[in-house]
């Protein structure tokens, strides 16, 4: 769709370069751009150093600067459990969510409402999180609390849903929902946009074979979508690892929470992002050192999540946006 | 998939038939039906709950169509059918909150919504005397608007220097890579880099609006950066070969024919950019800090900001806690149709100055 063929920019180079960058006017506009671009340079290499050198004295904080903990590794552990936790349960709830409804716009519905749909879409990743984290806690959570005690009284025996039950639905699994719910449009756009590229011979052929359409999108649009879906997961991951203003909101707990598979109990993990948002604003002395070391723990673990998602597009040699 | 109408049946064992058994037509809506009545005698003799009922209705849906179907049109139809039934409720799944959410923000906002609540600021405000968001409007606006003159042309030169000088060589590709990266930055570890900056300048505890400009043009300029690459590359070569063969310097070439061409997908880029920034919370929240009254100044003390009062709003309501909750969800009204709005406008901008073509 949007090919660049480096071809027929080579082209004109040979010539152009040589007499152009003779006028003051190209080495100015050069100049600037290559600017530019060293500013990304100088950003991100700032972003690296900066975190480092606020955070290192974090590593050997009082523990009173680490909510209690006797040692840096132990807070920061405690953290990313409850980073991840958040992160799986939004994944496991909104990627075959994800997959679904990208099916209905590129394959399912009628292409009026396709194209509607994914409007719809667009709106939802355009909510600010903080809305949905005033969401989340003012409307969606209570309304989750009998779903808890229905599910501690069901199903406690699963260690998952051993309560006590919060009424007010103040636990990791709404943080999670809710995280979902933000991850969505992500997933979707991105699944979309590549079950749409699915050459339509494939597909014909297929259907030519007597496939049903299901059969028809499991033998040729998925093997073909494949990447594309995994790495769609991983930045929806990526996004879901950093979101903080909706943990924040909906997590009651301030301070490194508890390490727990119990999803419904009113004693929670907490995230990193959500962690560093609660306490930043009133923190002083060492535990800013603490909250921005966890913040560079924060970093790399997206870093490496997004690393692999453009890794795994790269592999497969597909264009991907966003 | 059509029906072939079975005429008159000859015998079986003679000729086989074209085509296998089918549902009618109708079979998805009688299906839906049933599981609608099913749901709805639930609920009035159950006395089951609005959502448990829904929900009931929908299991009742996705079980019985594909059962019906495996029963008369074998088992790889009701697969068909199966997932059929399973996308759509997918898609609903999806769908039903974000209603909900904007019919909460609402019908929750409508209220709070009047002439005083955008122009008094929350100074001296105890309770629930009639307080409102002039302060955090203030503060969004130029706290955004600073991140757009930052961010805007480092965005779009960086885009010029991907399409139009370095195409392929090594620095092009370092920068490629460094962009995407940049686009997964946590927008809390954006706030904490700004604060880590402004440490090294004004001492611990810093809060400066600037600082938010800063956080929120790192999370901006990678989107400038994409659609705006994304638009240069579509601008035709023949163009740029045209200004060449009539000896246009190359800058010209970029300002007179490249940009121009490209202008209205960049601006629809630059405002969905400000529309994705303009929510943003966390990073202005560590380094923009919270205040109640009005701060016209960037580069001094605390700045509210929309999204930083809602937060609070909800955090600190104060007594009674309704009077902020209700700010709140005023706050967040305004602010979804700041975004809406903006996001409007970039499809009508992507629209209306859209290159002139077939010439």
């Amino acid at each position: 769709m949007r090919v660049s063929s480096p071809d027929t920019v080579k082209a004109p180079k040979p010539s152009s370069s040589r007499s152009s960058t003779q006028r003051p006017g190209d080495r100015i506009f050069r100049g600037l751009s290559v600017g530019a671009a060293c500013v990304i340079l100088a950003a991100l290499a700032g972003v690296a150093i900066f975190l480092t050198v606020e955070g290192i004295p974090g590593l050997s904080a009082d523990p009173h600067a680490m909510s209690g903990q006797a040692n840096f590794f132990g807070y920061a552990w405690r953290l990313v459990f409850g980073t991840l936790l958040a992160a799986v349960i939004a994944l496991v709830v909104a990627t075959p969510l994800s997959i679904g409804m990208a099916l209905v716009i590129s394959h399912y519905a009628p292409r009026k409402i396709a194209s509607s749909l994914g409007y719809l879409v667009d709106l939802l990743a355009a909510v600010p999180s903080v809305v949905y984290g005033l969401w989340g806690i003012l409307f969606f959570g209570p309304r989750l609390g009998d779903l808890y005690r229905w599910l501690e009284a069901n199903l406690g025996w699963i260690p998952l849903f051993a309560g006590p039950a919060a009424g007010s639905g103040r636990t990791i699994l709404t943080a999670g929902l809710v995280l979902a719910i933000m991850i969505l449009p992500i997933i979707t756009a991105i699944c979309r946009e590549i079950f749409a590229q699915t050459p339509t011979l494939h597909q014909e052929a297929a259907l030519a074979l007597g496939a049903t359409r299901w059969e028809m999108i499991r033998y040729a649009v998925f093997p073909y979508a494949r990447s594309g879906m995994v790495s769609a997961t991983m930045l929806g991951l990526g996004r879901a690892l950093g979101e903080t203003m909706a943990v924040a909101m909906v997590l009651s707990s301030a301070g490194v929470g508890t390490i727990t598979w119990n999803l419904i109990s009113t004693e929670n993990p907490n995230t990193i992002a959500a962690n560093i948002a609660r306490q930043f604003p009133e923190a002083s002395g060492d535990a800013v050192n603490v909250l921005i070391a966890s913040g560079l723990v924060l970093f790399v673990i997206t870093f490496i999540v997004n690393f692999a998602a453009r890794a795994v597009v790269a592999r497969s040699g597909k264009k991907l946006n966003g | 998939m059509t029906i072939l109408e079975k005429s008159p049946a000859p015998e079986a064992s003679d000729s086989l038939p074209l085509t296998g058994p089918r549902l009618p037509g109708f079979a998805p809506a009688l299906a839906a039906v049933a599981a609608l009545a099913v749901g709805g005698v639930a609920a009035m003799v159950l006395g089951a709950g609005v959502v448990a009922a829904a929900f009931l209705a929908i299991v009742v849906f996705v079980v019985v169509l594909p059962v019906w179907s495996a029963a008369v049109e074998g088992r790889r139809s009701a697969v068909d059918r199966l997932v059929g039934a399973l996308v759509w409720v997918a898609l609903l799944a999806a769908v039903v909150p974000l209603f909900s959410l904007l019919w909460t923000v609402i019908s929750n906002g409508a209220p709070a919504l009047s002439p005083e609540f955008f122009t008094y600021s929350m100074r001296s405000v105890f309770g629930d005397a009639q307080g409102g968001i002039y302060h955090a409007l203030i503060g969004t606006v130029l706290i955004t608007l600073a991140a757009t003159v930052i961010s805007v042309p480092v965005g779009i030169f960086t885009a010029i220097y991907l399409v139009e000088y370095g195409v392929k060589n090594r620095l092009a590709r370092a920068i490629t890579f460094l962009v995407d990266v940049m686009t997964g930055i946590p927008s809390i570890v954006a706030g904490l880099f700004a604060y880590a900056l402004f440490v090294l300048f004004f001492g611990p505890g810093v809060r400066m609006g600037i600082g938010g400009a800063v956080a929120l043009s790192l999370l901006m300029i990678p989107v400038v950066v994409r659609s705006t690459e994304e638009m240069l590359k579509l601008v035709p070569h023949e163009l740029r070969e045209a200004a060449y063969a009539l000896g246009v310097p190359k800058w010209r070439t970029i300002t007179k024919v490249v940009l121009p061409t490209a202008m209205s997908g960049i601006v629809t880029g630059v405002t969905l950019a400000i529309a994705r920034v303009i929510g943003e919370t966390a990073p202005l929240l560590i380094i923009a800090g919270k205040t109640d009254s009005v701060n016209f100044n960037l580069f001094d003390e605390r700045m509210a900001t929309l999204p930083v009062f809602i937060y609070y709003s909800y955090t600190q309501p104060g007594l009674p806690a309704s009077a902020g909750y209700e700010r709140a969800w005023g706050a967040a009204l305004v602010l979804i149709a700041i975004v809406m709005l903006l996001n409007v406008l970039a499809r009508v901008i992507g629209k209306a100055f859209a290159p002139k073509t077939g010439r």
